[in-house]
């Protein structure tokens, strides 16, 4: 089956699933708490296409997004997974 | 997801909103008030009357009848008006249609199978354990108020439903028979509690027949208090005026409903007395005309208290009314360096520093004190106006008593003593839009009766001296005085964040002056470089140069050279600069027009300096000596505007009605060129009409006709301006202004002298008017260039009939347009505030909230404090490269 992966459209930024042993190094570099960083939706359509790559992402997983950024050119970004 | 919380010490964890019910309605109150007068005849609050003084006192000397305490002590408290007849609460219309809509006319119960029921009361209950917020909660509700309300039939009862429509604003009809608020209450009181959560109610905090109301809270007295005027006088707060006419209707309903009055008289009462009510809560309910006061101005009723900008919330919960402030007009001082603002003795003496007294300043104190608050004299000195002493006690200074508090006065004390030289304060000039609209300046106190400050902190303020006013406000804290003068001081603000050039800078005649002093060079006289000089602090002349009869000159920019740092190096193109002058390749120094600013170790070594350099958003002069720290830059103002008041009042500048003088042949000239437009559009107009115009890939026929008359008569306005700019050389003051930047452009000036052109709305070509033509003036479907808003006049020769009013149609657009977009900025400024008032940039540069959610892992993705940018740039590298090369890199750039 043919199926529309989003990540492959021009205007959705490179998504990927953070490893769990890696988490708390980012974290720490970051200075942030886990429930302060900005959420994505479970049922975020990025996220069913990285399940497919990476099987079930559990709630509370990190997602590293590298975008493009007007003022820095390219930028990564965390965001945890919340249910909805 | 559980919200951590750090930073703050309390949260509101939840609200909770429910109804009055009518018993608590009457356990509350303090008295039932059954009478609609307010005071006897000896001006004394009638008993059970709306000003009873069981529901507070407002006037001194009497007591609460319910807590005994005074008018300072009494909280108020409320009372109650029973309605004769119920009424419906404005507020709740919605919800009660909602209710009657989804309940059935004859059980009460919601119209859902009890399988549903049970079904929806799962999905509450999920969603609030999974944290749902109340909006989410109201969305599941609407969709079963919207279910059940769609059932023809109860599945309870299996009565039929008839529907229900709502005749704004209270009114409501069962297939077009009238339902009275006795009958909607009598359905509501059916609804039993089980099914109330469905509707989105808590049967342990609310019933919804008490959005029905049968008994009014009326509200304490303190809340609608008596003015008294001077001529003895009283007038009644718009809320007792509401109340009065509630209570008479409420009576006259009562005994006509008692003595078994006609039912249509009732129902006409009643209708009145809703009407009364609806009002009282809200009168400006669509639908209603709003209640009057005997003036014809309309009540300001519970709603109006609270809605909007002069409510509540906005005028004096959001924002409030200070102690220590002054507003008066401004007008400009030139000879107060850019930190300063001239401050008016009035008002200095008005206004007061809090000193506390230490061992090292007690005999200053005591003499300040000893000097009232009003000391005699011509010099101004500070006296004060209050002492505070250390138990927390406000004296305040009298010529009686001052000799004697300034005996008393002692270590710890704190004497509010007036604004002297140097004190720091915050100015601001409302609309407030960005935050150089309030700085800090130090105060100088002089005569007169108005604020002055410097010309070149006009833009950030946006302030001109046609009436202008302004507000200062005096600082009473160390710490806020140490962070106004850290932080928030002028020169801290040259360089606007909003994009990282100088917004304080040359204006106006700066730039004149400026243009005058540097352009080709001119010479000068000893005596006047020393008359333009004096404006400045500089005690020692450069060596004068000799002409040939041994008269010793100087160069103008030479003299600007002056006030320019020591080791300066740079170089940039000039607002005079005209590429087609030196064809398209600039010769630098050998600039014909001397539009190459070349500056080397801190001398003008050629070009103009010209609003290129030292204007306000656009001086890179300016630009480059503000990278080089807040002081230097400062300085540099403060010398450029005094040099340039020096330069343009000793030289002299006018302008008049004579600048736009062109010579008659250019006259004739440009009415040739006009006429031959209007022939060319004539005949593309013809070429129209006969159907042999090609239109242009994408355009309609007439679309691409439009356009080629609007090229070609632009063209024809841009070769009218051409010639007149002609015969407009830099000799003339008008030009000068245009050409150098100061103010106005050259197409203002070829309006003037030349022809103004094409006027507009949307864009387009005049066409709306009367039947396919614009005026009556001309023939129906007239397209020529004349008969649609081509004005061929000059602003000097003056417009004909037509003409006028066409520029006046155009000149409404835009007047239309700066309306609409300040109250629809204004308005997006407001919701932008109040969604990022409380971010901030932390220590490693991260954005976030005040829970700590990051908002940007970087500020604005890169980390850049556009202030401290260039141009918004991270890095100038030509500006490095220059320091540190100096003119070996500029000459190398120049490849
Ligand atoms: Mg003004
Ligand atoms: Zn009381
Ligand atoms: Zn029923
Ligand atoms: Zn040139």
């Amino acid at each position: 089956m043919v199926r529309f992966d989003v990540l492959e459209h021009e205007l959705v930024p490179e998504h990927y699933l953070v490893p769990k042993e890696e988490e708390e190094k980012i974290l720490k570099e970051l200075g942030v708490k886990k429930e302060n960083l900005p959420r994505i939706k479970k049922s975020d359509a990025v996220l069913r296409v990285l399940e497919r790559k990476y099987g079930h992402i559990p709630v509370g997983s990190l997602i590293k997004i590298v975008r493009k950024s007007p003022t820095a050119g390219r930028i990564t970004v965390y965001r945890v997974v919340v249910r909805d | 997801m559980s919200h951590h919380i750090f930073g703050l010490t309390k949260r509101i964890n939840s609200i909770k909103f429910a109804l009055l019910s009518p018993d608590e309605i009457r356990r509350m109150s303090a008295v039932k008030v059954i009478t609609a007068d307010t005071y006897d005849d000896d001006g004394f609050p009638i008993d059970k009357g709306l000003m009873d003084l069981h529901m507070g006192v407002i006037e001194p000397g009497l007591r609460c009848k319910t807590c005994g305490g005074k008018v300072d002590e009494c909280p108020g408290h409320f009372g109650h008006i029973e309605l004769a007849m119920p009424v419906i609460h404005v507020g709740f219309v919605k919800n009660i249609k909602n209710y009657l809509d989804a309940t059935c006319r004859e059980c009460g119960r919601i119209k859902l199978k009890d399988d549903e029921i049970e079904i929806y009361k799962q999905k509450i209950e999920e969603a609030k354990k999974m944290g749902a917020s109340p909006l989410e909660l109201m969305l599941i509700t609407k969709k079963i108020i919207e279910d059940a309300a769609s059932r023809p039939i109860c599945p309870h009862c299996g009565a039929e439903q008839k529907k229900i429509t709502l005749d704004k604003p209270t009114t409501f009809r069962e297939e077009g028979r009238k339902l009275t608020p006795k009958e909607i209450r009598e359905r509501l009181e059916r609804i039993p509690d089980e099914d109330l959560p469905l509707l989105g109610i808590n049967p342990e905090t609310a019933r919804p027949e008490w959005m029905v109301l049968t008994v009014l809270p009326v509200p304490p007295v303190n809340v609608r208090p008596t003015i008294t005027l001077e001529t003895g006088e009283r007038s009644e707060d718009d809320l007792t005026h509401k109340l009065v006419d509630i209570i008479r209707i409420n009576q006259r309903l009562r005994e006509n409903r008692d003595s078994g009055a006609p039912q249509l008289i009732i129902e006409d009462l009643w209708e009145l007395l809703q009407y009364h009510v609806t009002t009282y809560f809200d009168n400006q309910t669509s639908g209603i005309p709003p209640a009057r006061h005997r003036s014809g101005r309309p009540l300001k009723t519970l709603v109006q208290r609270l809605k909007g900008k002069e409510g509540r919330f906005r005028s004096n919960l959001s924002g409030k009314r200070v102690n220590f402030s002054a507003r008066t007009v401004i007008s400009p001082e030139p000879f107060l360096s850019i930190n300063e603002v001239g401050v008016p003795e009035a008002a200095a003496r008005e206004l007061t520093v809090p000193i506390t007294v230490t061992e090292y300043n007690i005999e200053k104190m005591r003499e300040i004190v000893r000097r009232g608050s009003n000391p005699k004299g011509d010099k101004y000195v500070p006296g004060a106006n209050y002492v505070i002493r250390p138990d927390g006690r406000r004296i305040k200074i009298t010529d009686r008593n001052a000799e004697d508090v300034a005996k008393k006065l002692d270590i710890g004390w704190v004497v509010e003593r007036h604004l002297i030289d140097g004190d720091v304060v915050l100015f601001n000039r409302q609309p407030s839009l960005h935050r150089m609209s309030m700085m800090g300046h130090l105060v100088r106190v002089m005569p007169n009766r108005t604020f002055r400050f410097n010309l070149a902190v006009c833009p950030p303020y946006n302030a001109d001296f046609d009436g202008d006013e302004m507000n200062l406000h005096v600082l009473q804290s160390e710490e806020a005085r140490a962070e106004a003068k850290i932080l928030m001081l002028v020169q801290e603000h040259i360089l606007s964040p909003r994009f990282g050039g100088p917004i304080i800078g040359g204006i106006h005649d700066h730039i004149t002056a400026m243009f005058l002093l540097t352009h080709k060079n001119p010479k000068f006289t000893k005596e006047q470089a020393i008359h333009m000089l004096s404006y400045l602090d500089y005690d020692e002349l450069p060596e004068p140069h000799k002409d040939e009869n041994g008269n010793e000159f100087y160069y103008g920019k030479e003299l600007f050279s002056l006030i320019l740092p020591k080791d300066l190096n740079m170089e940039f193109k000039s607002k005079i600069c005209d590429p087609s002058v030196c064809n398209n390749k600039c010769v630098h120094e050998a600039c014909p027009i001397d539009a190459y600013v070349v500056i080397r170790n801190g001398k003008l070594v050629a070009g103009t300096i010209d609003e290129n350099a030292i204007g306000s958003m656009k001086g890179k002069l300016l630009d480059r000596i503000a990278k080089r720290g807040s002081d230097e830059a400062r300085k540099f103002i403060d010398n450029m505007t005094r040099l340039a008041v020096g330069v343009i009042s000793y030289r002299g500048f006018t302008s008049g009605i004579d600048d736009e003088d062109i010579p008659e042949e250019a006259i004739i000239q440009i009415h040739e060129i006009i006429k031959e437009s209007i022939k060319k559009t004539d005949e593309l107009i013809e070429l129209y009409k006969q159907g042999l115009l090609q239109p242009a890939p994408g355009r309609s026929v007439e679309e691409t006709l439009e356009m080629e008359i609007m090229r070609v008569l632009a063209h024809a306005r841009d070769e009218a301006g051409k010639i007149a700019s002609k015969h407009l050389g830099l000799e003339n003051s008008s030009v000068i202004m245009a050409r150098s930047g100061a103010r106005a452009s050259m197409l203002n000036l070829s309006q003037m002298a030349g022809s103004i052109g094409q006027q507009s709305v949307r864009g387009q070509r005049l066409h709306r008017g009367y039947q396919d033509r614009t005026l009556p003036h001309f023939k129906r479907g007239d397209l020529g260039a004349l008969a649609r808003g081509f004005v061929e006049s000059s602003y000097k020769k003056g417009l004909s009939p037509t003409e006028y009013f066409f520029h006046s149609m155009g000149g409404r657009e835009g007047l239309v347009d700066t309306a609409v977009r300040t109250s629809r900025s204004g308005y997006m400024q407001r919701r932008l505030i109040n969604a990022l008032e409380d971010l901030k940039v932390i220590e490693d540069r991260k954005v976030v909230d005040t829970a700590g959610n990051v908002v940007q892992f970087l500020y604005g993705e890169d980390g850049v404090d556009p202030t401290r940018s260039s141009g918004g740039e991270n890095v100038d590298m030509d500006e490095i490269l220059t320091d540190v090369l100096g003119e070996k890199y500029l000459l190398r750039r120049r490849k």
